[in-house]
């Protein structure tokens, strides 16, 4: 059975020029221990898809689909006390901008804990020691004293560690990462990613990497959707894309890589997009 | 072949104040750095955050003065810790920062956005600046409609555009990229890079990129120098950089890059299927 099952996803928002399509019917699913990538530019429902599964969407939004199951349990009809039992438990996401997502005002054990606390009811002495296991786990020097520290006193790399231990704090089935390395250094993104794909193994846990980065997609991901205005261009195995892509979109993004510029100028998507893909 | 720019042994350091009980200490943010940029060329400084990279566009653009070293404006040496600075002098060094959604104002018209460096650096009357800023606003790619818009009415790519287009408004010998193209996607980006091709072509602009993203800097660069802790520990052709990195830290970079080719996916596949 998939962990994670969506079947025809729409998500509008009310504008006042009326309702914006974001993601205009998307199927995905993605099966315990695998590694999904969603490749797409900003607009290309990518992030909308994945809040909506969360719940996290403002009020504006409208969810509609055919089937949004986690692991059995149907997401749509899910009362709000419910869903909160299973977002932050069994699925959670990380963030972009990891100093942005944490709280300015309380120390990154208290974020910790909060967790262990809401989810788990550990008490006092068991929620430090595990704080304190998750921070060594995701690879923080000195986790006693760092429990202690607020997040401007870290830096974005170790934020986002920060991030990743509230993250699997629960051992969740399904970590949604959600352009986790996009703010950081070429070196620190390195670390992340093999923390990510190292912890996925470890945990058997699905992970769902969100990104725009073709580079991030080729080291991390098994399967990958290629997503384009709200809509799927592409489904396939990692190789697969990046041997034989089949839609022009898909094709037009590979060759707007800087690696594989042939000649003085990169071919741009917007040459390329406007004939019809094969088959759509 | 004359040095638009040249830096010898530049050196800046930062005074942190201490606070009450704690001493001030100074942090030595570049470490007597030296390069040479010809006309029409591109540096290429490459490094992560805090290594002095962006210390060094600024010390460059003459926003702040080196704490010691030499630097050479088209063979002139400029010292504006002592001198100054001159409209002359800033008019040929511009600068394009990384985030346009910051650096632009955004209760400003384009048109005025674009009309300010003229304001403020000539005394070209008002219908003349208007001119100038319609003609800018098509080599940069955009059209006249876009004239009197306001900032929040462009996306990210064409916000991009319109800050080239301020920074080439006074027709400047150099250009200082402070990560260009990190905050666009991949599409986008490939649109600015060939646009930033374009009008070194045509301008015959002098280029100093910073970037982190070893990709981009291996298309656009003649030159490559690797920042690591305020010391350029690496500078040469792009072709020797790229081919043979000589410290460790420039292979740790490359290393650190993920691929996007075949071959190092069937490579990673492989290993976790053996795992």
């Amino acid at each position: 059975m998939p962990l994670l099952d969506i079947k025809n996803l729409t998500v509008s928002f009310d504008t006042s020029t009326g309702p914006f399509m974001a993601v205009k019917g998307i199927d995905l699913s993605i099966e315990p221990r695998e590694v999904l990538a969603i490749v797409g530019e900003s607009g290309s429902g990518k992030s909308v898809s994945m809040l909506a599964v969360m719940g996290l969407l403002p009020a504006s939004a409208t969810v509609k689909a055919d089937r949004m199951a986690f692991d059995g349990i149907d997401l749509l009809g899910l009362d709000p006390a419910h869903r909160r039992k299973i977002v932050g438990k069994e699925i959670s996401m990380i963030f972009q901008e990891p100093v942005a997502s944490l709280n300015p005002c309380f120390t990154v054990g208290f974020q910790i804990e909060e967790v262990l606390r809401f989810h788990l009811g550990l008490d006092r002495a068991k929620r430090r020691a595990r704080a304190i296991e998750l921070l060594s786990l995701v690879g923080i020097a000195e986790p006693e004293e760092r429990l202690g520290s607020y997040p401007h006193q870290m830096s974005g790399g170790q934020c986002q560690r920060v991030m990743i231990a509230i993250a699997i704090a629960c051992n969740p089935k399904l970590l949604i990462a959600d352009e986790p390395t996009t703010a950081l250094d070429v070196t620190i993104q390195k670390q992340i990613l093999d923390l990510l794909v190292s912890l996925q193994a470890e945990y058997g846990m699905g992970l769902i990497m969100i990104t725009h980065n073709m580079g991030v997609v080729a080291e991390t991901a098994d399967r990958v959707i290629v997503q384009y205005q709200g809509s799927k261009m592409e489904e396939a195995e990692v190789l697969a894309l990046f041997e034989n892509p089949k839609s022009n979109y898909t094709r037009a993004l590979l060759s707007a890589l800087p690696d594989n510029a042939t000649g003085d100028r990169l071919p741009t998507v917007s040459d390329m997009l406007f004939e019809p893909a094969p088959g759509a | 072949m004359s040095a638009v720019v040249e830096g010898k042994n530049i050196k800046r350091d930062y005074q942190v104040s201490g606070g009450l009980f704690r001493p001030a200490r100074t942090v030595h943010a570049v470490k007597g750095v030296s390069f040479r940029v010809e006309q029409g060329k591109t540096l290429a400084i490459v490094g992560e955050s805090g290594c002095g990279k962006s210390t060094l566009a600024r010390i460059i653009t003459l926003i702040d003065p080196a704490t010691a070293g030499e630097l050479y404006i088209d063979g002139q040496k400029i010292d504006i810790a002592k001198d100054g600075t001159s409209k002359e002098m800033r008019r040929k060094m511009q600068i394009v920062f990384q985030n346009p959604y910051g650096s632009l104002n955004p209760r400003q018209k384009i048109g005025d956005i674009l009309g300010e460096p003229l304001l403020i650096n000539t005394d070209k009357p008002a219908e003349e600046r208007r001119d100038l800023a319609h003609a800018m606003l098509k080599k940069v790619g955009l059209g006249s409609e876009h004239f009197n818009r306001y900032p929040h009415m462009f996306s990210g790519g064409q916000r991009q555009r319109i800050a080239i287009a301020r920074a080439l408004m006074l027709n400047p010998r150099l250009l200082v990229l402070d990560e260009p193209v990190s905050a666009l996607d991949l599409s986008v980006q490939a649109q600015v890079l060939n646009l930033l091709a374009d009008l070194q072509d045509e301008f015959e602009l002098t280029y100093v990129f910073i970037s982190h993203d070893l990709s981009v800097v291996r298309y656009i660069a003649d030159e490559v120098m690797v920042m690591y802790f305020g010391e350029a520990v690496e500078y040469g052709s792009r072709d020797a950089v790229f081919s043979d990195p000589q410290h460790s830290y420039t292979r740790t970079l490359f290393a650190a890059t993920p691929r996007a080719d075949v071959a190092s996916i069937k490579a990673r596949l492989a290993k976790k299927q053996a795992a």
